[in-house]
């Protein structure tokens, strides 16, 4: 690998009690094929304990996967979590089974991507490439 | 490369990695696996390292290597010690991704204060760890780890960075690695401070075991210490609070044998040459891009009018000259 070169680091995990990781394993492997690092977390997280690995691992993204419809709580703890560990200029982007009534919610939290099922794998590696190159700012929730 | 200084925010960054701050910590050891020119820059900033024992675990895949480094954490902890681990895995090598999965096996630390996990991709290395290791072991050392745990990809025979690179050597394996004569090979059996059995519930645990310790009983370490034999069960938490000692026994041996001085000895001088290189070479080749001549004489070369041999003296007679 060339010297000086900058690499694109991805945090993949699921909070909370959801088994459903195939789609999260198939993105880590997509994005390995894109050339990135993939610091792969699993299932049955804590959103602080997401948080706090971006932050040791100097993530430049974190993805979350969820298909229990909890994603808006899930993106709620973490960005919260990340601001506690010093990471709020870590993006983070979020897919899985989404109710489409949370949309505009995570879109205002400045959760990202926010894709279902279907979605090509090329959309979320360019939307990972998109978020990482910008400085991104995280709107300020109500409640 | 060499007249440049750190920018300011770099500067606060190193600043804050030695006040003990995580963030900056990841940061700074980015930079340094970037290995671009700020990374010797902040290389050449931390004061003095050196304080913290370095712990290597290696051996082949699926040996139990996160699992034992996991609970090794755990035992420090318990001593109340600051950890740090390294965890690496392989890149492709074809796309330089990777995916990172040492950690899943040790979450019960993700949210402990006292201990730093740094996934890191071999990017393109070969000796079973990132080129840029020496500098991230560093960058843990200096920022106040008193232990730092480095588990090296799933290797072979061959991959020995680890040894260049830590004061405790552990190799793990597993039943069925072989018999005898695998272990009379030369490479990664040679290399152990420590040999740990791991799985040992497995069947085939005690003749490998026997095997490991008849091997060693026909060498002789340089130093005198006698390399111990242990049988673990990472999973199940049996044997890895002995291991740990063991580890420590072995640190102890080498300073009053001083056999650990002279190890780091070896190290720092094998990381200046290193440093070294990459600077004489960075310097040749700016010399080498503003000289149409020796720009040409590369060319030439790269069509294969000249030889790399005769172009490598050519370019290094006149730089030498120039920089006189």
């Amino acid at each position: 690998m060339a010297v000086g070169q900058k690499t694109i680091r991805v945090v993949i995990g699921k909070v909370g009690c959801d088994i459903h990781e195939r789609g999260a394993l198939i993105l880590a492997r997509a994005f390995r094929d894109a050339g990135m690092e993939v610091i792969y977390l699993g299932r049955y997280q804590t959103a602080e304990a997401v948080a706090k690995t971006a932050v040791d691992e100097d993530a430049s993204v974190i993805a979350l996967s969820d298909h229990t419809g909890s994603m808006r709580y899930i993106a709620k703890e973490t960005v919260d979590a990340l601001k506690k560990f010093g990471g709020s200029d870590i993006p983070v982007i979020a897919g899985g089974l989404i109710p489409k009534k949370d949309l505009p919610y995570l879109e205002k939290l400045g959760v990202t991507g926010n894709y279902g099922p279907g979605t090509p794998l090329e959309t979320v590696v360019n939307h990972i490439r998109e978020v990482t190159e910008i400085d991104w700012p995280k709107g300020e929730v109500p409640g | 490369m060499i007249e440049r200084t750190l920018d300011p925010k770099t500067a606060k960054l190193v600043d804050d990695m030695l006040q003990g701050n995580a963030r900056a910590l990841a940061r700074l050891i980015t930079i340094v696996e970037e290995d671009g020119e700020d990374a010797h820059l902040v290389l050449g900033q931390l004061g003095p390292t050196g304080r913290a024992h370095r712990i290597g675990i290696t051996g082949p895949p699926g040996a139990g290597k996160s699992t034992l480094v996991n609970r090794l954490t755990s035992c420090a902890r318990q001593n109340g010690l600051r950890v740090g681990v390294i965890c690496a895995d392989p890149s492709s090598p074809f796309t330089g991704g990777a995916v990172l999965g040492d950690r899943v096996r040790m979450t019960e630390h993700s949210m402990d204060e006292g201990v730093h996990i740094r996934s890191m991709s071999t990017r393109g290395s070969l000796g079973g760890l990132p080129t840029t290791v020496h500098g991230v072991i560093e960058l843990m050392d200096a920022s106040g780890k008193d232990v730092i745990l480095v588990e090296t990809v799933g290797v072979g025979q061959m991959e020995l960075d680890v040894m260049a690179s830590v004061d405790t050597v552990v190799v793990a394996l597993v039943p069925e690695a072989g018999d005898d004569v695998q272990a009379m090979k030369a490479g990664l059996m040679e290399i152990a401070d420590v040999f740990v059995v791991n799985k040992a519930d497995r069947p085939g645990a005690e003749s490998l075991l026997v095997g490991i310790r008849s091997m060693l009983d026909l060498v002789c370490h340089g130093d005198g210490w006698r390399i111990p034999v242990l049988a673990t069960q990472a999973e199940n938490n049996i044997g890895v609070e002995d291991l740990y000692q063991q580890i420590w026994e072995h640190r102890r041996f080498g300073l009053e044998s001083g056999s650990f001085e002279e190890r780091r000895a070896h190290q720092r001088h094998d990381e200046f040459t290193a440093a070294l290189q990459k600077m004489v070479t960075h310097q040749f080749m700016q010399t080498v891009a503003a000289d149409p001549q020796l720009a040409a004489c590369v060319t030439r070369m790269n069509a294969g009018e000249i030889s790399p041999y005769e172009a490598a003296s050519e370019v290094f007679r006149t730089v030498s000259q120039k920089l006189r």
